[in-house]
């Protein structure tokens, strides 16, 4: 399997042949299949396909939300495969970063409260947590907007508030599953830029799943291609 | 997650559904109060019952009588028994060896004589009897008509209502009359040849002469049992009478005939928890002692077995209401799917979420329960109230029935929480199961 690896060229994710079936009624989805990937330290990674291709299957492996049938699946040298349900939750919280097409924001909650939540699940000290918000948050420049509930942001800003909210545990992989999905094409952009300049000024490794290839060629350092739960192609564009 | 964090998220949770929680909570408060009423009525009638027969003193005496020399059914199955001791007769030693044991308040002689009284010129016979200070506490003296008898050796009388309706109408116009006692003295007769032993006594008629200061409408309890008396006189009063009773003609018999003996002595110790050492001690001086120990331990059987019943009957509305905590956190996890979806994402364990049900389930419990015992005592005030208009119409003294001491508020928070708690087991460990995947699917 051909890799790019760029910076350093250590992995931050390595799939080995996995594998992730479910049953659906009389049928077996093969959602992915046979999978093998190395994803070096702070790669931009675009994974294409078309709806039930499996690249949000993939995604959902590496985040440790979903466990594969077979294979194994590497973050930082530690095999995911082989985690308890606890260790997978610790995974999420320090290793990973997550950003959903919906942004998930709780709507009853604050931008501050929201972005701080994962604060909470990590048990960071409460003397500590105001900084690591304000940090974040001027990070997505949202600093005026801290205590606007999310139905009083607009797209773009619900979409920046769950980045700050990705980004306030200081993960060392962020995982986007189509972050541009439910916005308008400047907001897009604008959202990502600032995931490039996260890319860039903080080393961190994304990987983000989109079916905009245009856009994935504008942004990522490496786009894989996914058709039927296999990989189809995987190459850089830089 | 941190307990503080926990319990932040979930109090705003509870905010969130605020009028289902609230009604889950009240249907919780509801349980706990009608526990609380039950439990609070059984524990106030038995306080009610103790309390009137410590006041009694039927649990804090003990009866002393000179052993019995018939032979039982035990002597029969035992024939190899110690042959009987000499009787110790119940004398003015042996009843200043019962006033040294340890924890005794008090020793005094049952004394009760039939004798004839003159009221206004007309003669009527009945029966008197000595009421010693400590008596003062039986209720049937709480609604006395007039007043108690104002020193230990005044010369008052204290009368029975049925002796009172015979002597005056209204009876009452009775109270400040004299009335004239006459009964039997028993006097001692010196010994008629020199260094014999002394002859016995002689019986004399006699007179006294007593103002009537009460009326009262029931019968004493008094241990000895004042039994059919109706003229009531100082216990002092009616010792220095030194009217003859029946056991006088054994004493004749015996080898001291002028000693006097009692037909039994009540030993009063400062409270009920002393009777059984007491008692022992009286045993091993070589009388027969009695207490009505054993029967108060079998009273206080019954009431718990009733608390118990009352329990039950309380509960089962505490359990109704926990389904309702079962129903309104399993519609919660419906609500909040998408909610434990992105906490799992973000990081949170099953634990995390298994917990943050649990504490929400806990806070409902909690406060359900401290709501509940205040809607409890609000109830058991209710019901005292209630019962003592009924008891001031029949003109009877205001009682309480009720009683919500601190260890029942205690139990019956502990109790919500727990049945909360355990309400909360099955939802939250549906939330802490929930499949993250299927909960963020994007619909």
């Amino acid at each position: 399997m051909p890799t790019t690896a760029s910076n350093n060229g250590k992995a931050a994710i390595r799939l080995q042949q996995v594998t992730r079936h479910y049953q659906m009624g009389d049928t077996l989805v093969r959602a992915a299949d046979d999978v093998s990937l190395n994803i070096a330290k702070g790669e931009f990674i675009a994974l294409l396909g078309s709806s039930g291709s499996g690249k949000s299957t993939l995604l959902n492996l590496m985040a440790g939300l979903d466990r594969p049938t077979s294979g194994a699946i590497f973050a930082h040298d530690r095999n995911l495969a082989e985690m308890t349900s606890e260790e997978l939750a610790q995974h999420r919280t320090h290793t990973i970063g997550i950003v959903f097409q919906a942004f998930n924001l709780l709507p009853r909650m604050t931008l501050e409260e929201n972005v701080e939540l994962p604060l909470r699940l990590a048990e960071v000290e409460r003397s500590e947590r105001n900084n690591r918000v304000r940090e974040v948050v001027d990070r997505v420049r949202l600093g005026a907007r801290l205590t606007h509930r999310p139905t009083e942001l607009s797209g773009g800003e619900q979409q920046r508030a769950a980045l700050a909210r990705a980004l306030v545990n200081r993960p060392t992989i962020l995982l986007a599953d189509e972050p541009t999905g439910n916005l308008d094409s400047a907001t897009g952009d604008e959202i990502m830029n600032l995931l490039r300049e996260i890319n860039e000024s903080l080393g961190m490794t994304i990987v983000m799943v989109t079916h905009e290839q245009p856009r994935a060629e504008r942004f990522a350092s490496r786009l894989i291609h996914m058709g039927d739960g296999r990989v189809l192609s995987d190459g850089g564009v830089r | 997650m941190k307990g503080r964090d926990l319990s932040e998220l979930a109090l705003r949770n509870l905010r969130e559904a605020v009028l289902r929680n609230s009604l889950t909570t009240l249907g919780i408060a509801v349980g706990v109060a009608s526990l609380v009423a039950m439990l609070s009525l059984g524990v106030g009638l038995q306080n009610l019952a103790s309390d009137r027969l410590a006041r009694t003193g039927l649990f804090d005496a003990i009866l002393v009588t000179p052993k019995q020399n018939t032979p039982g059914f035990r002597r029969l199955e035992n024939p190899a028994s110690a042959p009987a001791a000499p009787l110790r007769p119940l004398d003015d030693d042996g009843r200043h060896q019962l006033e040294a044991l340890p924890n005794v308040v008090a020793v005094y002689p049952e004394i009760r004589f039939p004798t004839e009284i003159h009221y206004a010129g007309n003669p009527y016979a009945t029966v008197v009897a000595g009421v010693a200070p400590l008596d003062r506490n039986d209720g049937a003296f709480d609604q006395i008509k007039g007043s108690f008898f104002s020193g230990p050796a005044a010369e008052e009388a204290i009368l029975q209502i049925e002796l009172a309706r015979q002597l005056a109408t209204p009876p009452e116009s009775a109270i400040g009359r004299e009335i004239v006692l006459r009964y039997a003295e028993r006097q001692s007769l010196p010994a008629e040849s020199g260094g014999g032993k002394p002859d016995g006594y002689s019986i004399v008629p006699r007179e006294e002469k007593l103002r009537v200061v009460g009326i009262i409408e029931t019968d004493p309890a008094g241990f000895g049992g004042f039994g059919r008396a109706r003229l009531f006189i100082p216990l002092k009063v009616a010792e220095t009478l030194r009217a003859t009773q029946t056991n006088d003609l054994r004493d004749l018999l015996r080898d001291t005939p002028s000693k006097r003996t009692y037909d039994s002595l009540t030993v009063r110790v400062g409270g009920a928890t002393k009777v059984k050492d007491a008692e022992e001690a009286i045993k091993q001086m070589g009388f027969a002692a009695y207490s009505l120990l054993d029967a108060s331990n079998g009273l206080n059987l019954v009431f718990r077995v009733f608390d118990m019943f009352l329990a039950i009957f309380g509960s089962l509305a505490l359990v109704v209401a926990s389904l309702g905590i079962v129903n309104t956190l399993v519609m919660a996890i419906l609500e909040r799917r998408r909610e434990i979806g992105i906490l799992k994402a973000l990081g949170a364990a099953d634990r995390d979420v298994r917990m943050l049900f649990f504490v929400e389930a806990g806070a409902m419990g909690l406060l359900g329960g401290v709501f509940g015992v205040l809607i409890g005592w609000l109830i058991g005030r209710a019901i005292n109230f209630g019962t003592n208009i009924y008891l001031a119409r029949q003109a009877l003294p205001a009682i309480s029935v009720t009683a919500v001491p601190w260890w029942m508020v205690g139990l019956a928070i502990a109790f919500s929480i727990l049945v909360s708690l355990a309400a909360g087991m099955y939802p939250a460990s549906r939330a802490a199961r929930l499949d993250p995947v299927q909960a963020l699917r994007y619909e």
